[in-house]
């Protein structure tokens, strides 16, 4: 059975004209690191809602089909059940930051779960060690960059040990190299079985981590495969989404019949295969 | 235009975000201010108009000392978009939203409603206009928000990480709508972590770090500064990247050679 599967699933929210998710069928297995993307207001953040059930739960309007994660469909399954399971962290990090320092921030989730007091002051100090949070550990949320805010908020997610990361643009407050030190640190999250959805513009930074992009219109999936293979078809640049520019190069000299090795997502990746035709 | 002089600024008169900056900034420039988290950036534009104020050091705005302005004389010259949007939008409209500011400003209502369509077309948002902003998504509140400061077009016009929630359409508009609004002579400053946007469309870039500038320069030089790269926790634009692989290859080649 898939962690997650989506079922023909409509969603609308209330007092909206059009729907924001029409009839998605999608199944996502453990393990897998996807990346959704997409133009601004195509449904990418109600996908993330739904799979940890802000959507219908909290978020009401009109709904069809199905989305069950790990067997439990959300229809049936208040946010505190699936919270365990799927584990999301919002766009604006500012708007799930609850109390007034980091530790409690990080211990509010699993102590509302009624996890025991000893486990959570591990998990606490486990997760202030992963994200470097210790200098700020005695800091109120609001007094904060964007970019510390986004790490905390990923770390009070993570103290809920779900089995799903589902992060809505993660990086976005944060500087290049602290946005590189958390997609790392997600990618290494992936490789020891934690299945990651990741919502982001930015596919410079992600689309070399992914196993699975999923490109998505106006509420529907468009597109759905392996990253090189999307990020290189034309509908890419027709719909809006960013294309990193090694890969927009790739097809302009491809386009020019000046074929490389393969699709390069990165710009070192890009100067490697640059090298190898040099050297034929 | 602007000129920013040793300023210093510390959050409560503890946490120091400044440390020394001076900046000058002419009109019809487009700048970009990029560097690590917590390294000032948004300090620095919050002085442009005065919602905070040095605790030492001077900003000067057309030769005249800021601190003879209010907010709301600063604001006719000096538009700021913040970082989130959710800290900005407060009505029950975008249209209303957008209109607010220009009333404000004391546009004659025919002049603000051609405006405002306007700021709206341009910005992709034309659709929305009857809409709550509170029911529009991330991407697009952070429009309306921009939408609220460009369409009263100040002198200067100053984002906070506008390209946060954008398509590479949206990206796309608001560069064209940038520049088109910098040839009519105003003054563009950003604060970004998008480098890729910031190579596309500004000519000038500021690293900060640890509350100082560390380079003003082209763009280019500045981005493909390692020392810079390192300090400031950038990280080069890809192609940047990609010339610097192979200029390392061919000189490795080089050394071989001989």
């Amino acid at each position: 059975m898939s962690l997650i599967e989506f079922a023909d699933f409509s969603f609308k929210y209330l007092g909206a004209d059009t729907l924001a998710l029409r009839k998605i069928n999608l199944k996502i297995e453990r393990g897998e690191y996807l990346v959704i993307t997409g133009p601004s207001g195509c449904g990418k953040t109600t996908l993330c809602r739904a799979i940890n059930g802000l959507v219908p739960q909290f978020h009401r309007g009109y709904i069809s089909g199905n989305v069950i994660v790990d067997g439990k469909n959300t229809r049936e399954n208040n946010v505190a059940e699936l919270a365990p399971i799927a584990g999301l962290v919002f766009q604006q990090p500012e708007n799930q930051l609850v109390t007034l320092n980091v530790e409690r921030e990080i211990a509010f989730g699993p102590e509302n779960l009624g996890v025991e007091v000893n486990e959570v002051r591990r998990r606490v100090e486990e997760l202030i060690e992963m994200l470097d949070l210790e200098h700020l550990r005695e800091k109120h949320p609001h007094e904060m960059s964007g970019g510390e805010q986004q790490r905390v908020a990923i770390a009070a997610t993570l103290a809920l040990k779900p089995q799903v990361l589902i992060a809505d643009e993660p990086t976005s407050n944060l500087d290049p190299r602290s946005a590189e030190i958390i997609l790392d640190l997600v990618a290494d999250l992936n490789r020891r079985d934690m299945t990651v959805v990741l919502v982001e513009h930015r596919l410079d930074l992600v689309s070399k981590d992914a196993s699975r992009v999923i490109l998505m219109d106006q509420g529907c999936i468009v597109a759905d495969g392996e990253p090189r293979e999307v990020l290189s078809m034309d509908l890419c640049q027709e719909i809006g989404v960013g294309v990193p520019k090694a890969t927009q190069l790739y097809k302009r000299l491809r386009d020019r019949g000046f074929k490389l090795g393969r699709v390069p997502l990165t710009g070192a990746e890009l100067a490697t295969l640059v090298q190898e035709v040099k050297q034929r | 235009m602007i000129l920013l002089e040793d300023v210093h600024f510390a959050y409560d008169g503890l946490y120091t975000a400044l440390r020394g900056v001076s900046l000058q900034i002419d009109e019809g420039e487009r700048i970009a201010i990029v560097g690590s988290n917590g390294a000032g950036k948004t300090t620095l534009v919050k002085h442009l108009n005065g919602l905070l104020r040095p605790d030492q050091g001077r900003v000067i705005l057309d030769g005249v000392d800021a601190k003879h302005y209010s907010v709301a004389e600063l604001a006719r010259e000096i538009g700021l978009v913040m970082q989130n949007p959710d800290h900005q939008l407060f009505l029950d409209s975008v249209e209303r939203e957008v209109l607010f500011g220009l009333d404000n400003l004391g546009y004659p209502k025919e002049e603000a409603k051609i405006r405002c369509a306007r700021t709206l077309d341009n910005l992709g948002l034309e659709g929305l206009s009857s809409r709550s902003p509170f029911t529009l998504s991330g991407g697009e509140r952070k429009r309306v928000a921009l939408a609220s400061v460009l369409a009263t077009e100040p002198r200067v016009l100053c984002l906070d990480e506008p390209t946060i929630g954008q398509d590479a359409l949206q990206k796309n508009k608001l560069a064209k709508m940038l520049v088109d609004l910098n040839e009519k002579g105003k003054a563009v400053i950003v604060v970004t972590h998008d480098i890729e946007f910031v190579i596309e469309n500004f000519p000038r870039s500021v690293a900060m770090a640890d509350g100082r500038i560390v380079a003003d320069g082209p763009t280019n030089s500045v981005l493909s500064n390692d020392a810079v790269i390192e300090r400031c926790s950038l990280t080069r634009p890809q192609l940047t990247e990609t010339a610097r692989c192979l200029t390392v290859c061919s000189q490795r080649f080089l050394r071989e050679l001989h």
